[in-house]
C-alpha cells in the first residue's frame, strides 16, 4: 500500500495510545499493527521506515521500529512474510 | 382460519408473582397472581368468548361478552378485567351467561354487514367465531350495518385497508397503536353507537401511522385487513422464521398458500419482538419475488461485455479457474472474500472457510467493517466480548436510558417500541445526537436531556460526562473495586478529571452547554439502573472505537454493567451483523473472536479442516480496495454486499473494482457492485433457505425455508459449489451440519444445535456447558476478560474539518421505511413513504444560500459531488446537513471521504465537510452513472435485464 496511507493510519493509532506512558504506548502501537495489518502492509511500512520514515509521529515511529526489529531485522528484507 | 393460529390467552400472561389456585368449571387451576380469570381459564383450555380482549393488550372490559359467574360475588363480572384470587370458584357456562352473551352478540351483529361469505376475513374473523361460540341464531333488531355503510373504505396504505363499515369499535386497534407500537395514531371519535375509529389525518397514509401492522394484527374483524389477504385469500400453512432486515431479528410466521407468501405475521413467542413488527418485516417482503431477481448464473470476460447466462457448473468452473489463475500470476494474497450480514451464520461461516482454507489466506472481511467493527474492538478491549451486554427485555427494567448516535424509532423500530413503553412508564431519557431524532419528543415521551453535539465530538462529550462522575464523587467505588482493574481505573480517573475534559472545557467545540452535560451525568450516575443504547452515530467516526471504550468506561464507573436494566448495547444495522462477526468474518479472527495467530485455535481448525492455515491477519475491505488501486489485489468474491453503493468514497471503491480481474458478486439483484463484476452467482432470499441469524442481543434465531430457491441453489450451496470447483473438500447436506461444525470449533457456540433451537425457539450465546440454555445478560459476576478494563480515551478531533470551501458538516442516517442501500425495500411499495433521498438543511443555512424547500442542490466535498432535492428542517442544527443513502442514484457515498476509525478502519460516514448550493442539473457522477448503468447490466439475448 502507499506509504502516505500507511503513515496516516499509523499516526492515528499512535494518537490513541499517546495518552499512555511512552513505553506502553510504543508497545501498544506495535501490537496493534502486528495484530491487524497484513504482512504486505507491514512490509511496505518497513520499507518506508528504512527510507527515513517521513511523516511518522514519534510514538508511531518508535513502536514500528521495535516491531520491524522483531519481525524483519536489518539485513533480512523479506521479513513479515506470512 | 384454515391454518392453526397462535393461541390467544385474552390478556397478557404474568410471569412472576406468587401462585394462586382457583377452580374454573370444577377444575383446579394454578396461575401467578395478577393473571386474569380469562387467561387462567385459557391456560386450562377453556376459551371464554371475548371480543375486546387479546393477550397483546391489557384488558379493556368494553364488550361484555366475557362475563362469568363467581361464587360469592354479585352479578356477572367480565373475566378479562377480573384478576384471579386464591380459592375463587368460577363458572364460565351457565344458562344466564349464555343468554347474556347472545344478547350482546345480537347487538353487535345487528350493526354489522352480513356479507360473511364474500368477506376477506371469512374464516379468520373473531366476530364470526363468537357468533358461533355463543350460538347466535336470530337477530331481532334488523342488521346489515347500515349505519356504517356510508363511510368509504380507506385504501391509502399500500399494505392494508380500513373498512369502517365492519368496525365493532372494540378499540383493540387504538390500544395496539398506543401500547404495542407507541405511536398514538388512532382514536375513537364520537360516542355510543355513533363512535368510529379515526386516524387524525385525512386517511391512514396521511396520518402519523408508521404502518407497523399492530392494529391490523389486533383487529378481530375485516375492518383492518392485509391487501395481500384480500387479493389472495386465506393462507393455508405457516412456517416460523426470522425477519431478514434489521438487527432486532423479529420472529415471524410466514403464512403461505403453497409456495407463495400471503402475509408475514409477527410471532408472539418471538423473544426479540414478542408479537410486534415494523413495516419492513411485516409488509416489505415483495422484493423476494420481484421481477428484477436474477435466477441464472452469468459470466463475462470484461465489465463492458454483456452478461452471458451459463449453467451453475460452468459458472463455478470459470470463477475457480480465474481465481487460481490470479493467484498463480499475482500471488496467493491477491484474492479475498467479503461475507454478508444479510446471509445466514452458516453461509457466512462457509465463505470465510473458503477464503481461509480454499484461497489459503485470511483476506476475508464483512460489511460490519463499515458499521460496527469499532463495537467489536471497543467492547472486547473493555469487557472481553465483542457484543452487547443485555437482552432486549432488559430495557423494561432500566431507570435511565441513554441513546447515543442511534435513531431507534426509524432504524430499530420494534426495539424502539419496547423502549418507548418503558419511557412512558417513567424511565428517564438522555439523547446524545446532533439531530433532533423523533425520540427527543414524541407521543407521551420527552427526553430529559438532549445533548445536540457537533458531529465528530462524541469522545469529548463522553469524557465530559465521565469527568462529572469522577469529580463530583459519583463513582460506584464498591463496584469498581470488586469488578475492575484498579490501576487502570486510577489512571483513567486522573485523565478524565483534567480540566480539559470538564464540560466547561469542551463546550466551545461540542456546542453542548456545560450545565446540560453536568445534569445528564448526574442523572445517569444516580438515577437508578442506567442503560446505554447506541448506533452508527457512535461507530462511524475516526474515533469510533475510542467512543465505544468511552461508553464502557462510563458504564463501569457507575456500576451499570452485569445485571438486568443496565448495560452497553449496540443497535446493529443489518439483521446478521452480530452473526457475521461471530462467524469469523474478520481478517484477523476465527469464529468466536480468536486471533489467527493463536496456535491452539489454529490447530483446532487445521485438524478439522485438514489444511494448513495462515497465522497472519489478512486485508480489511478498505485495504483490499487500496491494494487493488495499487495493482496488487485482483480477485474478490462478494456475497450479498453492495460495496459500490454502501462503502465510502465511491470513486475510490469503483476504481479498485475496475482494477480487479475477477469480481464475483452473489446477490438477489444486479446491484451497483455487479456493474464491475465478471461472475454473477444468483443468491436466494431468506424465504428460500434454512439457517440462523443472530440479532443484536446475541440471540440465535432460526430461518426456515418456505419455498425452493428461485435460482435452484441456496447461498450456502452456491459457496459449496464454488469451493468444490476450487478443489476444496467440503461436504454438507444441510445447514444444520454447518452449525454443528461451528459448535465444534467455537466455545461460545458449543451448545448450539438446530435441535436445541427447535426446542427452545432461540438461544443467546454464549451457549455451552456452563450456560446450556444461553446467556441473556453478560458479565453478571465477572467480566469475560476477568477485570473490567478502563482505557484512556483522549479526544482527537477528526481531520475532516470544515473550511471556507466546505463550510458545512454532512452526516448520514436511515429512515424507517427503507433499509440500508435499498436493494430490497426500494423494490417494494415502501417507496410511497420515501422515493428519493433528500438533503435536510437548517432554514438558516438554506436562506444564506437562497435554497428553498424542494430545490435541487449540489452537495460537494473533497471526494465528489452529487445533487439531491433539499428539505428545509429544524431537526438539524445550523451548520449541519443530513441525508440518507437508500437509493443508488443519489450516490451519497460519492461525497463521503476515506477517513476512518483509527483501530478498525470503519469509515467516517458521519462527518464530511461539504458545500451546498442551488443547481439545475444532476452531478457529473450521477449523469455518468445513469448512462453506464444500462450498458454494464446488459444480458445477452434479454432486453429487460437492465431495468
Ligand atoms: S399500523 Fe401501527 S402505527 Fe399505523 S395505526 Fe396501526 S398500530 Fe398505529
Ligand atoms: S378497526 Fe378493528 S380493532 Fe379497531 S375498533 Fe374496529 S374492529 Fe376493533
Ligand atoms: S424491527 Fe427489524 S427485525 Fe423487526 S420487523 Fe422491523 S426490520 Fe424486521
Ligand atoms: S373481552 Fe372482556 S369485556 Fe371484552
Amino acid at each position: 500500500m502507499k506509504a502516505d496511507k500507511l503513515v496516516y493510519m499509523a499516526n492515528q493509532i499512535a494518537a490513541f495510545f499517546r495518552a499512555q506512558p511512552a513505553a506502553e504506548a510504543q508497545t501498544a502501537v506495535a501490537e496493534h499493527v502486528r495484530s491487524f495489518w497484513s504482512p504486505a502492509m507491514r512490509r511496505d511500512m518497513y520499507e518506508h521506515l528504512r527510507a527515513g520514515g517521513e511523516g511518522l509521529d514519534p510514538v508511531a515511529r518508535a513502536g514500528l521500529e521495535t516491531l520491524m526489529e522483531r519481525e524483519a531485522p536489518a539485513g533480512r528484507t523479506s521479513g513479515a512474510s506470512g | 382460519m384454515s391454518l392453526s393460529r397462535e393461541k390467544d390467552y385474552g390478556t397478557p400472561l404474568r410471569g412472576d408473582g406468587p401462585i394462586v389456585t382457583l377452580t374454573v368449571d370444577g377444575v383446579r387451576v394454578s396461575v401467578p397472581a395478577g393473571t386474569s380469570v380469562m387467561a387462567a381459564a385459557s391456560t386450562m383450555g377453556t376459551q371464554i368468548p371475548k371480543l375486546c380482549a387479546t393477550d397483546m393488550l391489557e384488558a379493556f372490559g368494553s364488550c361484555r361478552l366475557c362475563l362469568v359467574e363467581i361464587e360469592g360475588r354479585r352479578g356477572t363480572p367480565a373475566s378479562c378485567t377480573t384478576p384471579v384470587e386464591e380459592g375463587m370458584v368460577v363458572r364460565t357456562q351457565t344458562q344466564r351467561l349464555a343468554d347474556l352473551r347472545r344478547g350482546v352478540m345480537e347487538l353487535y351483529i345487528s350493526d354489522h354487514p352480513l356479507d360473511c361469505l364474500t368477506c376477506s376475513a371469512n374464516g379468520d374473523c373473531e366476530l364470526q367465531d363468537m357468533a358461533g361460540a355463543v350460538g347466535l341464531r336470530e337477530v331481532r333488531y334488523g342488521h346489515d350495518g347500515e349505519r356504517h355503510r356510508t363511510v368509504a373504505k380507506d385504501e391509502s396504505n399500500p399494505y392494508f385497508t380500513f373498512d369502517s363499515s365492519k368496525c365493532i369499535v372494540c378499540s383493540r386497534c387504538v390500544r395496539a397503536c398506543e401500547d404495542v407500537q407507541g405511536t398514538f395514531a388512532l382514536t375513537i371519535d364520537g360516542r355510543g353507537l355513533g363512535s368510529l375509529v379515526a386516524t387524525g389525518g385525512p386517511d391512514f397514509l396521511g396520518s402519523e401511522c408508521v404502518s407497523c401492522g399492530a392494529c391490523v394484527q389486533a383487529c378481530p374483524t375485516a375492518t383492518l385487513n392485509e391487501k395481500s389477504v384480500i387479493e389472495m385469500g386465506a393462507p393455508t400453512r405457516a412456517v416460523n422464521t426470522t425477519c431478514a432486515y434489521c438487527g432486532v431479528g423479529c420472529s415471524f410466521r410466514a403464512e403461505m398458500q403453497g409456495d407463495k407468501v400471503v402475509r408475514m405475521v409477527p410471532s408472539k413467542d418471538g423473544k426479540a419482538n414478542e408479537g410486534h413488527s415494523c413495516v419492513k418485516g411485516r409488509f416489505a417482503w415483495g422484493y423476494a419475488t420481484h421481477k428484477d431477481r436474477i435466477t441464472k448464473p452469468m459470466i463475462r470476460a470484461k465489465i463492458t461485455d454483456p452478461w452471458r447466462e451459463v449453467s451453475w457448473d460452468e459458472a463455478f468452473a470459470h470463477a475457480a479457474s480465474e481465481f487460481r489463475r490470479i493467484q498463480k500470476t499475482y500471488g496467493r494474497d491477491a484474492v479475498g472474500g467479503i461475507t454478508s450480514s444479510r446471509c445466514t451464520n452458516e453461509e457466512t461461516f462457509l465463505v470465510q472457510k473458503v477464503v481461509r482454507a480454499g484461497f489459503g489466506n485470511n483476506n476475508v472481511d464483512t460489511c460490519a467493517r463499515v458499521c460496527h467493527s469499532p463495537t467489536g474492538y471497543g467492547l472486547k478491549t473493555a469487557f472481553g466480548t465483542s457484543a452487547g451486554t443485555q437482552d432486549f427485555k432488559s430495557v423494561a427494567k432500566a431507570d435511565v436510558i441513554m441513546v447515543i448516535g442511534a435513531n431507534p424509532t426509524d432504524a430499530h423500530p420494534v426495539f424502539a417500541s419496547r423502549m418507548k413503553r418503558r419511557l412512558r412508564q417513567g424511565a428517564k431519557l438522555i439523547v446524545i445526537d446532533p439531530r433532533r431524532i423523533d425520540l427527543v419528543r414524541t407521543a407521551h415521551i420527552e427526553a430529559d436531556h438532549h445533548l445536540a453535539l457537533k458531529p465528530g465530538t462524541n469522545v469529548a462529550i463522553i469524557n465530559a460526562l465521565a469527568h462529572v462522575v469522577v469529580t463530583e464523587g459519583l463513582v460506584n467505588e464498591a463496584y469498581v473495586r470488586e469488578r475492575c482493574d484498579l490501576a487502570d481505573f486510577e489512571s483513567w480517573a486522573r485523565f478524565v478529571a483534567q480540566e480539559s475534559n470538564a464540560p466547561e472545557g469542551v463546550e466551545a467545540f461540542t456546542g453542548v452547554p456545560a450545565a446540560d452535560v453536568r445534569a445528564a451525568a448526574r442523572l445517569y450516575a444516580t438515577g437508578g439502573d442506567g442503560a446505554i443504547y447506541y448506533g452508527l452515530g457512535v461507530t462511524e467516526h475516526s474515533q469510533g472505537s475510542t467512543m465505544v471504550m468511552g461508553m464502557a468506561n462510563l458504564a463501569m464507573a457507575t456500576g451499570n454493567i452485569g445485571r438486568d436494566g443496565v448495560g452497553v448495547n449496540p443497535l446493529r444495522g443489518q439483521n446478521n451483523v452480530q452473526g457475521s462477526c461471530d462467524m469469523g468474518s474478520f481478517p484477523h479472527e476465527f469464529s468466536g473472536y480468536r486471533h489467527v495467530s493463536d496456535d491452539a485455535t489454529r490447530d483446532m481448525f487445521e485438524n478439522l479442516w485438514g489444511v494448513t492455515l495462515s497465522a497472519e491477519p489478512g486485508l480489511r475491505i478498505p485495504n483490499m480496495l487500496d491494494e487493488a488501486v495499487d495493482g496488487r489485489f485482483k480477485g474478490l468474491y462478494i456475497q450479498g454486499e453492495d460495496i459500490a453503493q454502501s462503502d465510502p468514497d465511491t470513486k475510490h471503491v469503483t476504481l479498485g473494482l475496475r482494477n480487479m480481474e475477477c469480481v464475483i458478486v452473489q446477490d438477489l439483484f444486479l446491484n451497483e457492485t455487479a456493474k464491475y463484476a465478471h461472475v454473477f452467482f444468483p443468491g436466494a432470499s431468506f424465504l428460500e433457505k434454512d439457517g440462523t441469524f443472530t440479532n443484536a442481543e446475541r440471540r440465535i434465531n432460526r430461518v426456515r425455508k418456505t419455498m425452493a430457491p428461485l435460482a435452484g441453489l441456496a447461498d450456502w450451496e452456491v459457496t459449496l459449489g464454488f469451493a468444490s470447483a476450487l478443489g476444496c473438500d467440503f461436504s454438507y447436506d444441510h445447514p444444520s451440519q454447518i452449525m454443528d461444525e461451528i459448535a465444534a470449533l467455537t466455545p461460545t457456540f458449543a451448545g448450539v444445535s438446530y435441535a436445541k433451537l427447535d426446542e427452545l425457539g432461540s438461544v443467546q450465546w454464549p451457549c455451552n456447558a456452563q450456560a446450556p440454555e444461553g446467556t441473556p445478560i453478560m458479565h453478571m459476576d465477572r467480566f469475560v476478560r476477568g477485570k473490567g478494563k478502563f482505557m484512556i480515551t483522549e479526544f482527537v478531533p477528526t481531520d475532516e474539518r470544515t473550511t471556507q470551501r466546505f463550510p458545512l458538516i454532512l452526516t448520514t442516517g436511515r429512515i424507517l421505511s427503507q433499509y440500508n442501500v435499498g436493494v430490497q425495500t426500494a423494490r417494494t411499495r415502501n417507496n410511497v413513504w420515501h422515493d428519493e433521498d433528500v438533503l435536510e438543511i437548517h432554514p438558516f443555512d438554506a436562506e444564506q444560500r437562497g435554497v428553498r424547500d424542494g430545490d435541487l442542490v449540489a452537495i460537494s466535498s473533497r471526494s465528489g459531488e452529487v445533487a439531491l432535492h433539499a428539505r428545509i428542517s429544524e431537526r438539524m442544527q445550523p451548520g449541519v446537513v443530513y441525508t440518507t443513502f437508500h437509493h443508488a442514484t443519489s450516490g451519497a457515498n460519492v461525497i463521503t471521504t476515506d477517513y476512518s476509525d483509527w483501530a478498525t478502519n470503519c469509515p467516517e460516514y458521519k462527518v464530511t465537510a461539504v458545500q451546498v448550493q442551488r443547481t439545475n442539473r444532476w452531478s457529473d457522477w450521477q449523469a455518468e452513472d445513469r448512462a453506464s448503468a444500462d450498458l454494464m447490466r446488459r444480458v445477452e439475448g434479454r432486453a429487460d435485464a437492465a431495468e
